[in-house]
């Protein structure tokens, strides 16, 4: 399904600030994996989603998605493939348009958009349904401005927009770090039901630990530009916060540098 | 007095496109496009142009319509493939336009009387008023098609729309195109209207577009795009009104009104964060004395 092989990504090369993002990393993603991603800041996490959706593009290395190399693909044509969520509550909608023409956007992924009205009569229908899954009362509120609900609302809306039109992969980059722990509770619950109904694949950045062990089917670590460790379908059963620590430090020679993470 | 008011509204209708036009950009897009200068003025010199050369006056606006497009397809590239700066981009196209209608009016100035008009067959008060409701309209259903939605999403979170498929490079030279085009439409209205066109009709038309923008939704409102454009098209018939107000004064000149629009704008812009400012500091006196007063409360039982 997604396959990355040999990709790097420096930024500022060959000045003296030079940082390198992302070091020959390989990540072989089969239909339906959901793996989780940890990794201390400025690992490389968002840098690799970024050049998996196309945001930026890598100094080497390919990328293929079910097979069609897409490494040199805009981003906007990736978008066909790809389903995102952003860390920012508020950058995975828009906020002067209304709920239900945000719908009508995310409805359209990838295909030509053209002078047939967004929002109709049929796709309202189908719109309110999708809502109504989402259990926070927004199918009530379709023709509100999405500037007017809380970050958690909005999270959950650009979810289900990433979503429902079943994409072959779906992004994750922290989706719920910027949401107060009720709200995060309830956007990684919607996360598990939506994901395990679609049979997604999903690539899902988390600081938080108990999360990673707890959600998906394997899980990688990263540092350093680097993916440090890969665990499996088998080895993540059996898997606990403080083992997935000590196999940090052992493999990179120092502790988890990240202040904000939740170790369950 | 009453005629001048009338001829107030009536061009206040044909300017509505000019100012419909820079409410795409400004409003929609968020792309500060100074290419209206120019742009105005090349719709007036095709429409008066190909009048004079004999084309039926409807054809001449239309194609004026297209002469605008493809100037805004210009300034949109200059932006999104060049990755010129968009306000750079705007004056470069306005100032190569500049030369650009010299060279289609031939002389600076072009006198229309005596050919055919498209005023001709019903008054300007009509034409203008179908023109601008028509113009409306039209922008209303537009900014619900697909590809509307995509083009309001484009100004309004554009990284959004990319990550659902949206070339926004697209969007954007689609929108900077047909405001263009409405703003050369207008430029071509006007010369009709007043018989001639000369090569610097267009020079502070983007100042005019904002202030019938801001005028407009100062006074009546934006909350959705329906409102909005009603707003604008309100906006540029008041502030022709004003203007003609403005000329009546004893004191001021024909060459006073860029001043005057000036004031006009600092006007519609600061009245309302006044406004704003006074109301929220009124609701924050109220609620800091409801607080005080209940820990007064709180603080009485304990003691
Ligand atoms: N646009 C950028 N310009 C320069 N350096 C960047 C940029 N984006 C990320 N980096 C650097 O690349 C490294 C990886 O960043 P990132 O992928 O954001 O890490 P993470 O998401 O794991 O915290 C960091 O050292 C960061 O400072
Ligand atoms: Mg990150």
């Amino acid at each position: 399904m997604l396959k990355i092989e040999g990709v790097s990504k420096l930024f500022n090369p060959g000045t003296v600030d030079e940082k390198i993002a992302l070091l020959n990393a390989n990540l072989h993603m089969k239909q339906g994996d959901f793996v989780t991603v940890i990794g201390s800041n400025g690992a490389g996490k968002s840098t690799l989603m970024n050049i998996i959706s196309g945001v930026m593009k890598p100094d080497a290395g390919n990328i293929y998605i079910e097979g069609t190399e897409v490494s040199q693909l805009s981003e906007y044509s990736r978008s066909k493939w790809i389903g995102r969520v952003f860390q920012d509550p508020m950058a995975g909608t828009a906020p002067r348009m209304t709920i239900e023409e945000n719908l009508a956007i995310a409805y359209k992924r990838g295909k030509p958009r053209g002078f047939s009205f967004g929002v109709n009569s049929k796709n309202r229908k189908v719109f309110r349904e999708e809502l109504s899954r989402l259990g926070i009362g927004l199918e009530n509120r379709m023709t509100a401005k999405v500037g007017l609900l809380s970050g958690g609302e909005r999270q959950a809306l650009s979810l289900l927009m990433a979503t429902f039109t079943r994409p072959q992969i779906l992004l994750l980059d922290e989706h719920t770090a910027a949401l107060d722990p009720a709200r995060a509770e309830l956007v990684t619950t919607l996360t598990e039901n939506i994901v395990r109904e679609l049979n997604l694949t999903t690539l899902m950045v988390t600081h938080n630990m108990e999360q990673a062990i707890r959600l998906g089917n394997r899980l990688i670590m990263m540092d350093k530009g680097k993916i440090i460790l890969q665990v499996d379908e088998a080895q993540k059963q059996g898997l606990t916060v403080e083992r997935l620590l000590g196999e940090f430090e052992r493999i990179s020679g120092k502790k988890m540098a990240d202040d904000r993470v939740v170790l369950g | 007095m009453l005629v001048s008011l009338v001829g107030a509204v009536e061009l206040g209708l044909l300017y509505a496109l000019m100012a419909l036009g820079v409410y795409i950009t400004f409003r929609i897009l968020d792309f500060p496009d100074l290419t209206v200068d120019g742009s105005f003025t090349t719709g007036a010199a095709i429409g008066t142009v190909m009048t004079i050369a004999g084309s039926p006056p409807w054809l001449a606006v239309i194609f004026a319509f297209f002469g605008g497009a493809v100037a805004g397809t210009l300034t949109g590239l200059l932006h999104t493939k060049g990755k010129v700066n968009g306000l750079l981009s705007g004056i470069i196209m306005m100032i190569a336009l500049y030369s650009i209608n010299l060279r289609i009016l031939g002389k600076p100035n072009v006198p229309l009387r005596g050919e055919a008009n498209i005023f001709d067959g019903a008054s300007v008060l009509t034409i203008g008023l179908i023109l601008a409701v028509v113009a409306k309209i039209g922008l209303d259903l537009f900014f619900k098609t697909n590809l509307g939605l995509s083009l309001r999403a484009t100004g309004d979170n554009s990284r959004m729309i990319r990550s659902f498929g949206a070339n926004t490079d697209g969007t954007i030279i689609m929108g900077v195109a047909l405001s263009n085009a409405l703003v050369a439409c207008s430029g071509a209205l006007i010369a009709h209207s007043q018989n001639a066109a000369n090569n610097s009709m267009g020079i502070g038309m983007i100042v005019i577009g904002l202030a019938s923008v801001i005028i407009g939704e100062a006074i009546f409102g934006a909350k959705t795009i329906f409102r909005a454009t009603l707003a604008v098209v309100l906006g540029a018939i008041i502030y022709r009104v004003i203007y003609a107000l403005a000329l009546r004064v004893e004191w001021l000149d024909a060459q006073d009104m860029k001043l005057i629009t000036a004031v006009i704008i600092v006007g519609a812009l600061v009245i309302p964060t006044i406004r704003r400012a006074i109301k929220s500091k009124s609701i924050a006196k109220k609620r800091t004395e409801e607080v005080l007063s209940s820990m007064g409360q709180t603080s009485g039982g304990g003691s």
